[in-house]
Parts: C-alpha cells; sequence; structure tokens
C-alpha cells in the first residue's frame, strides 16, 4: 500500500481562539492536492498543525502518516519521518549560512536515527549535491554561503523553500503558496521544478492563490476551505472554476462557514 | 624568613618575595610604593557607578596563596588556541609562574623578545624599564591594580622592534588551580612598522577551579605598526578574574582585538584602546558567554586623542542560567580629535530565564566634525527561528545551537584569524544547553 497521510476531524485553536473545525483530509503517496480558499480560511494553519507549532493546539482529531500517529511527535520527528511544510512567511536565521544548514537538516531527515553529536554528511558529498540541485534551480552559486533568509527578497526565500524541498525528499510536502512573491519567469521555473522534484515522487499538498503552479502540477484533487473546513473537494476543474470565478458560489453555498470566514478575518460580516 | 604561602598576601610575604627576587632597585622601589598604595586602598566601593553592579564582597583575598615557591602542579595545559597552529613562540604560565617559554629561533635572531618579563629585564633594562616606570593604568587606579603592581610573578613580554613582521602567532596560555593566584604584568610592545598576532589563552586546570586572577595587560603599537591580539578568558568557574586592559595605538597603527569572555566566577575587566596619533585604527570584537551564577563585567572606554581615528567595537553575549553580563561602553572624543569615525555595539542574547544583562553604552564628544554611533539590544531566542529550524529536522538542542552560533557570526566573520574563529565557535556550541 501506498504511504498515506491522514488528516481526521481536525480541530485546531490557536490561544484559545478556534480556527480548523474538523478537517478531513487524506493523502497518498504519488498524488497531487490543491488546497484552496479566501483568505484567513486556514490554510496555513492546517500546514503548521501538520509540523506541530507549538501555538496551534489540536483539541479534536487525528492526524496519521502511515497509521502512526504523529500528533504525539515533536517538529523534528516529524520532518524526520518524511513531512515537510514550504513555509507561506520564512523566517530569517541571521548567522547560519543555508549550506551549513542543510547539511545539518538533510543528515537529520535522511538519518532518522542520529543522535545528536554525530557526524555530518561529508562535506565533498552534500555540497556535490547541492551544488547539482542548485544548478537545476538556476540559482547562484553564491545562494549558499548566505546566510539562511537573512536579507532575501521575497522571491528568494522561496526559491531557497524549493531548494529545501529538493534537498530533503521528503513523503509528504505541504507548499503554502510557494508562488506568491515570484515573478512571471520565477513562478514558471518553480512550478515545474515543483513538478520535477515533487511529481509522484511525492504526496503534494499546494496551497495557492494563482494558477500557474497548477498548471505545471496539474491536481488530483482540489479541495476549498472556507471558515476552518473543507467545505468542498473536487478534481482540476474545481480550482479551474475558483481561479476563474472567485469564492462566490462557495461562499454562498456554505453560509455558515462563510460566516465563520468573515469573523475569522475580520472582515465585516455581509 | 618563616612565611607560610597559605597566609595571603601579608606584609612579610611581600617583603620575602621581594628578597627572593633579585630585581633592579628602581623595580623594588616602584613594588613599595605599590604595596603602600594597596595598604591605604579599600577594595572598591559599590556607590560607585563603575562596581555598582559588580559585588565583590565574598572575595576574600586571603583565600589565595601568592608569591613566594608553592609548588607548581605539574600540568600540561592544552589550550583551545594551539591546536594545529604553528607558532612562531609559545609561553606557559601555571599558578603565576612562567613555567615555559620557546621562541622559534629565526625570530630570537630578529631581535624578537618573548618570554618571562622578569629575566628578560636584566638583559634589556634600558629597553623595558619605562614601561614598567609608567604603566598603562597607574597602580594608584584601585586597590587591584595596586595589588598587580605590587605583587606581579607572572611578567609576559612580547616585543617586536622596528619593521619586523612575525607572520606566525605567539601563545601565551596561563592556567590557574584551585586557590592559587596569578597576579600577572603583560607588556607587549610592536615599534615602529612591527606586525605580529599575540594569543593570549587564560584556563583553569579543571574547569571549576577557584583561582584569582588580577592582572594588566599594556600593548603599545607603535606608527605604522599592526598588531592582531586576541583574550580568551576561559578560567575555572569558581576563579576572581580582574583585569585593567590597555592599548595606545599610534599614527597609521592598527591595533584588531578579540576578547572572549567564557570562564571564572566573577569577571572585571577594563578595556581600553587610546587612538593616539593621527589615522590611528582600531577594532575590538568581544564574545561574551555566561552560564551558572557567573558575573562578567566589561567596561570598556575608546578614547580618540588623535584626529582621523577610527575605533569599531562590536560586542555580544549570551547568558544561560542564571548568569549576568555588565557591559559599559563609553566612546570619548577629545576636541582636537577631528573627523573621528567611532562605533560601538553591545547585543545579548538571553538564553536562560534568570539571567540579566545590562549594557550601556555612553558617548562623550568634545569635537565639532565627528561621526560616532553606538547601540545595544538584548533580547532571547525568537520561537519562531526554533521551530523553522525543527521543521527542517533540527532537535530543539541543535536549532538552539545553530541560532547561538549564528548570533555570533557577525563577530566571527570579524575575527581574521581562522583557527580563533573555529575555537570559539565550537567552544561556544559546546556550552549551549537545552532550555524549555
Ligand atoms: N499565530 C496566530 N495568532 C493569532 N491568530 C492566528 C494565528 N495563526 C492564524 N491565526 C488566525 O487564524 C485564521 C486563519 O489563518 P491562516 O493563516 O491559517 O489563513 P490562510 O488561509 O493561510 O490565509 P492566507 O490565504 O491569507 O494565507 C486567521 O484569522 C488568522 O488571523
Ligand atoms: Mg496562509
Amino acid at each position: 500500500m501506498k504511504p498515506t497521510l491522514s488528516i481526521r476531524n481536525l480541530h485546531v485553536a490557536v490561544g484559545g481562539t478556534p480556527i480548523l473545525r474538523g478537517v478531513d483530509l487524506t493523502i497518498r503517496y504519488g498524488e497531487t492536492h490543491a488546497l484552496m480558499g479566501p483568505n484567513g480560511s486556514g490554510k496555513s494553519t492546517l500546514g503548521l498543525a501538520v509540523m506541530g507549532h507549538p501555538n496551534y493546539e489540536v483539541s479534536e482529531g487525528t492526524i496519521d502518516l502511515d497509521g502512526q500517529n504523529i500528533l504525539e511527535m515533536t517538529p523534528d520527528e516529524r520532518a524526520r519521518v518524511g513531512l515537510f511544510y514550504a513555509f507561506q512567511r520564512p523566517v530569517a536565521i541571521p548567522g547560519v549560512k543555508m549550506a551549513d544548514f542543510l547539511r545539518h537538516a538533510t543528515t537529520n531527515v535522511r538519518n532518522p536515527q542520529r543522535q545528536e553529536g554525530e557526524e555530518l554528511i561529508p562535506m565533498r558529498v552534500f555540497r556535490e549535491e547541492l551544488r547539482t540541485k542548485m544548478e537545476q534551480l538556476k540559482m547562484d552559486a553564491q545562494f549558499a554561503r548566505r546566510y539562511v533568509n537573512d536579507g532575501f527578497s521575497g522571491g528568494e526565500m522561496k526559491r531557497a523553500e524549493i531548494l529545501q524541498l529538493a534537498m530533503l525528499q521528503p513523503k509528504f510536502a505541504i507548499l503554502d503558496e510557494t508562488d506568491s512573491g515570484l515573478d512571471a519567469d520565477a513562478v514558471r521555473l518553480a512550478s515545474q521544478s515543483i513538478a520535477e522534484i515533487g511529481r509522484e515522487k511525492m504526496g503534494l499538498l499546494i496551497i495557492t492563490h494563482h494558477d500557474k503552479l497548477l498548471e505545471h502540477n496539474p491536481p488530483d484533487f482540489t479541495h476549498v476551505m472556507l471558515g476552518g473546513r473543507i467545505v468542498e473537494s473536487g478534481s482540476a476543474e474545481l480550482a479551474e472554476e475558483l481561479h476563474r470565478y472567485g469564492y462566490e458560489r462557495i461562499r454562498r453555498a456554505y453560509p455558515e462557514a462563510d460566516a465563520q470566514n468573515r469573523v475569522m478575518a475580520h472582515e465585516e460580516v455581509a | 624568613m618563616d612565611v607560610t604561602i597559605q597566609s595571603g598576601f601579608s606584609a612579610a610575604a611581600f617583603e620575602a618575595a621581594l628578597a627572593a627576587a633579585q630585581e633592579p632597585g628602581w623595580l623594588r622601589d616602584s613594588r613599595r610604593a605599590a604595596w603602600r598604595s594597596f595598604l591605604d586602598l579599600a577594595w572598591p566601593a559599590r556607590d560607585g557607578e563603575e562596581w555598582s553592579r559588580t559585588d565583590i564582597r565574598t572575595f576574600k583575598l586571603d583565600q589565595f596563596a601568592p608569591l613566594l615557591d608553592g609548588p607548581v602542579p605539574s600540568v600540561e595545559p592544552a589550550g583551545l588556541l594551539r591546536a594545529g597552529v604553528d607558532l612562531a613562540g609559545r609561553l606557559t604560565a601555571v599558578n603565576g609562574r612562567i613555567t615555559a617559554v620557546e621562541l622559534e629561533p629565526a625570530w630570537q635572531q630578529r631581535g624578537v623578545l618573548f618570554g618571562n618579563l622578569s629575566e628578560l629585564l636584566s638583559d634589556h633594562e634600558a629597553l623595558l624599564r619605562p614601561y614598567l616606570d609608567q604603566p598603562l593604568v597607574p597602580p594608584s587606579y584601585d586597590r587591584f591594580s595596586a595589588l598587580r603592581a605590587a605583587c606581579w610573578t607572572a611578567g609576559q613580554l612580547v616585543y617586536v622592534p622596528r619593521g619586523v613582521v612575525v607572520d606566525q602567532p605567539l601563545h601565551l596560555l596561563s592556567v590557574i588551580g584551585d586557590g592559587a593566584a596569578d597576579v600577572s604584568q603583560t607588556l607587549v610592545v610592536l615599534e615602529e612598522g612591527a606586525e605580529a598576532t599575540v594569543l593570549c589563552e587564560m584556563e583553569g586546570i579543571t574547569g571549576t577551579d577557584a583561582g584569582l586572577h588580577c592582572g594588566a595587560l599594556d600593548i603599545i603599537v607603535r606608527p605604522g605598526a599592526h598588531l592582531r591580539i586576541v583574550n580568551l578568558q576561559n578560567w575555572g568557574q569558581g576563579t576572581w578574574h580582574f583585569a585593567h586592559q590597555k592599548a595606545v595605538v599610534q599614527r597609521d597603527a592598527s591595533l584588531q582585538w578579540t576578547i572572549a569572555a567564557m570562564g571564572s566566577r566573577l569577571s572585571k575587566v577594563n578595556q581600553h584602546v587610546e587612538l593616539a596619533g593621527i589615522g590611528a585604527s582600531s577594532q575590538v570584537n568581544g564574545v561574551l558567554f555566561t552560564e551558572g551564577k557567573q558575573h562578567i563585567a566589561y567596561h570598556t572606554l575608546q578614547h580618540h586623542r588623535a584626529p582621523s581615528c577610527r575605533s569599531d567595537f562590536l560586542y555580544k553575549g549570551a547568558l544561560q542560567d542564571k548568569s549576568r553580563i555588565v557591559w559599559r561602553g563609553m566612546i570619548k572624543v577629545d576636541p582636537k580629535a577631528q573627523q573621528t569615525d567611532g562605533y560601538q555595539r553591545n547585543d545579548n542574547l538571553l538564553l536562560g530565564a534568570q539571567v540579566r544583562a545590562d549594557s550601556i553604552p555612553g558617548l562623550e564628544i568634545e569635537a565639532d566634525d565627528v561621526r560616532c554611533t553606538h547601540g545595544s539590544t538584548s533580547g532571547r531566542v525568537d520561537d519562531e527561528l526554533v521551530f523553522y529550524a525543527r521543521c527542517r529536522g533540527f532537535t530543539r538542542k541543535e536549532a538552539i545551537q545553530t541560532i547561538v552560533t549564528g548570533f555570533f557570526q557577525q563577530i566571527f566573520d570579524r575575527i581574521t584569524i581562522e583557527s580563533v574563529r573555529d575555537a570559539l565557535a565550537l567552544a561556544i556550541a559546546r556550552r549551549v544547553r537545552e532550555y524549555a
């Protein structure tokens, strides 16, 4: 059986405020899923909760990877069993070079049993692999010597996230607006790269507001999140519909979720 | 003479040491004068600004054995800065006694003086007397400087003659064991156009030793000379460390001074750079790392006395457990020191929940055409950074170690001696623990 990430009835609150209200989602290895939904509907919250962000309290529901409950795991244990989240807003780690950061990350993720202080991947082997992957992503070699996300442009940060995806080769990856902040050429390159790195070689959940990324990574399934729930799922056509016509139909069809979403996003209730 | 060395710094012990040392009369006289100052002065009071944050009420001088021939433990101190480095010279001091000196013959032939200041004094009295007659920090400054001027036994000298470029580092390593006192006078002189790299390293024998170090470091960089100097203070965590360090940088000379303070129970250091000639330039890189109940206080002064000089002081501290850092910086610009470029900054990373960092930058500017900037920050490790690194497979401890090392990287980037950079990064990474 293919590895499966399965999320059941997931309820997540931040600082006591409920954000996710019963999310169900099953992703099999090799599948591509699109997750769409208006601002503030809870998409990033889902990604952060899957990785175990300490501020996101799971009050109900389960997340299993191959039948293994991951809710008991720390974020690094989740990374080591093959989960990856490309941040919508990556943070800078001043003074830590991309290459050093990635060497350590790659070592830990590839050797899940590694103990603190044990050897890292040999420098030469790592450098060679990093160089190759950076070339494929058309990234300047200089990039590896810069500090993690420090002073990166929005586009550079997203490309750095893709580079990490390429190096870590997870089983399941959630890409949170990895196409935002990129210029037209960069979006095309990013979309192609993700297709090369991820398609059929992992389970992908692509969170996006644009259609370019999905053009190169046609989703097997599309899900729409509203007010902290997945209110509708469908095929690639659903994504196309939403790109073309927006969320008007969805909001009308699910007035309760729509109201929740407006409260969460601090919008005036219509 | 029936003096026991365990009795502390008594008058009898002082006289006995003086009798045994066979030093020139002028030096005995100045030691006696300093001893009188020592007797007259009280320990610094807490009501003055300089000592208001540094409490030495539990410091008892007579718990430490000074001066006379106590047994020198036979230790082979390793030091963090010696490994894998080709050295031009190396000196070792144990419990305030110089126990070994080596200088490559090539440098000896070129007139470099390196080693035991007391011994070198007999052959080079005329050259060295002025520095000892007029130490950069006068014996009367406070009771510690008086004690040091009266009682120093660990005299260390680095003297590089005019135009000589010593292209390998000179290493001075001092160790103190439990109950021992190291009262030291270190003198570094670079004559015109000379260049050298000096690594001063201090460590405890076991890492927890309760010793005393009271010392002075006098640095003179003559016109056009270039000195890189490193002070790695890694005393055992029971040791009291009182130091006066002062450098005078003359016309078109440069000083790169790296300090790393990680050891001791309590440190009180006055670090003073005087820009004394036109075009002099100085860079200070300070790395402070404290844990347990350590208290490290740095009082720094960058004194611009001549026009067109540069001073660039950056200190970064990280604090664990219940430790404390006090940093007080001052840029002083004399009226004639126009076109001064002065910078001072102290950033602290608070790792433990009960740490405290006091950061007090200051400016005293009497010239009108200057550029001086200063600043300080204190903050905790950002949980979002820890989470990000953990999402990429770092354990919590590894994430914090990486973030702390990154915090110091800005300083490491400024240190031009690779072995020092690597040794410091490693020493710090090893000390960072996990925090809940
Ligand atoms: N750490 C937090 N603290 C407070 N509120 C939060 C936090 N994280 C999320 N929220 C709230 O949860 C709701 C969902 O946020 P989330 O970031 O998941 O939305 P999103 O669907 O990713 O939106 P966008 O498309 O704008 O990225 C929002 O109302 C947001 O303000
Ligand atoms: Mg989002």
